[in-house]
């Protein structure tokens, strides 16, 4: 049986911005980077995890130029790839993410049922969510 | 050319997501052409070739969206809830609401209850999509001109 998600990824239009992005905006770490021609495999994770994300930049070998420039567009327009992190501290992070020059919130962290979350998006749009979950009883506010 | 539209989208999106984040507030045309760094006939024209509807449009449907979460979720009256959402008119919000949900507001309360659901989920999942030929009768922000009564 299937046991765990071991690497997902998300399609980015620039490879270094993205890691710069990811580990020196978000606090993730650089897992691998392996170029092999004009492929980068490179992958981000939280530090401690096993669980990696690819950062895919849409061309040769994956894709075609026509179908690079159909997928960069897509990414540009917020239809692409999501992600959705776990902290134990959103408003905390919130903080955290403004001094680092983040600006781009989506949604400033808000308390739900199910725990405080907000959303943000990466230099490209793709969407981010960050929840911490809920303690019991927590109330709903939006 | 293909660059270009990258940085075109990217700003319009960003014009969007002030939209979903801004909704309460008597946003108009200007203030989120503004946010797109478009001139405003560029950035409506854009936002409907980018996104497939009016930005006008959006922002109703976002409005719609939070009245039929309060709807589903509180004990606010129609009235509260129009204004929390940003509408300044009571006319307008219900003319709108039933345009694009397709009954009244009472109603909707009336036939929906809680839903259980991240709230990313509700935002891209419970947003309403416009009753058929509903569609085309949206291209300014004229109830949005004016400050919301709160």
């Amino acid at each position: 049986m299937i046991t765990k998600l071991n690497v997902t990824s998300v399609k980015v239009l620039d490879q270094d911005e993205a890691l710069d992005f990811y580990v020196n905006k978000l606090g993730l770490e650089k897992a691998q980077d392996i170029k092999q021609g004009p492929f980068r495999w490179l992958t981000v994770r939280f530090p401690g995890d096993d669980v990696e994300i690819f950062l895919e930049e849409p061309g040769p070998p994956l894709h075609d130029e026509a179908t690079a420039a159909q997928l960069r567009e897509l990414i540009t327009k917020g239809a692409m790839s999501s992600l959705v992190f776990r902290s134990d501290d959103v408003r905390g992070l919130y903080e955290i993410l403004q001094a680092r020059g983040v600006s781009d919130f989506t949604q400033e962290p808000i308390d739900h049922g199910y725990g405080t979350d907000m959303g943000i998006r990466d230099p490209f749009g793709n969407a981010i969510r960050i929840l911490q979950p809920a303690k019991v009883g927590q109330k709903v506010t939006a | 050319m293909s660059r270009d539209v990258e940085d075109l989208n990217r700003h319009l999106l960003r014009a969007r997501d002030a939209m979903d984040r801004a909704y309460a507030e008597p946003l108009d045309v200007r203030a989120l052409a503004a946010v797109a760094h478009l001139s405003e006939a560029h950035f409506s024209r854009s936002f409907r070739t980018c996104f497939g509807e009016t930005p006008h449009r959006y922002l109703q449907r976002r409005r719609v969206e939070r009245a039929m979460f309060m709807l589903r979720e509180t004990d606010r009256s129609v009235t509260d809830i129009c204004f929390d959402v940003g509408f300044s008119s009571v006319g307008t919000f219900s003319r709108t609401f039933r345009e694009i949900v397709g009954e009244t507001p009472s109603d909707y309360r009336a036939g929906h209850g809680p839903i259980m659901a991240p709230n990313c989920v509700w935002m891209a999942g419970t947003r309403p999509v416009v009753a058929a030929g509903a569609a085309a009768r949206s291209s300014s922000f004229g109830e949005a001109d004016a400050p919301a009564a709160q």
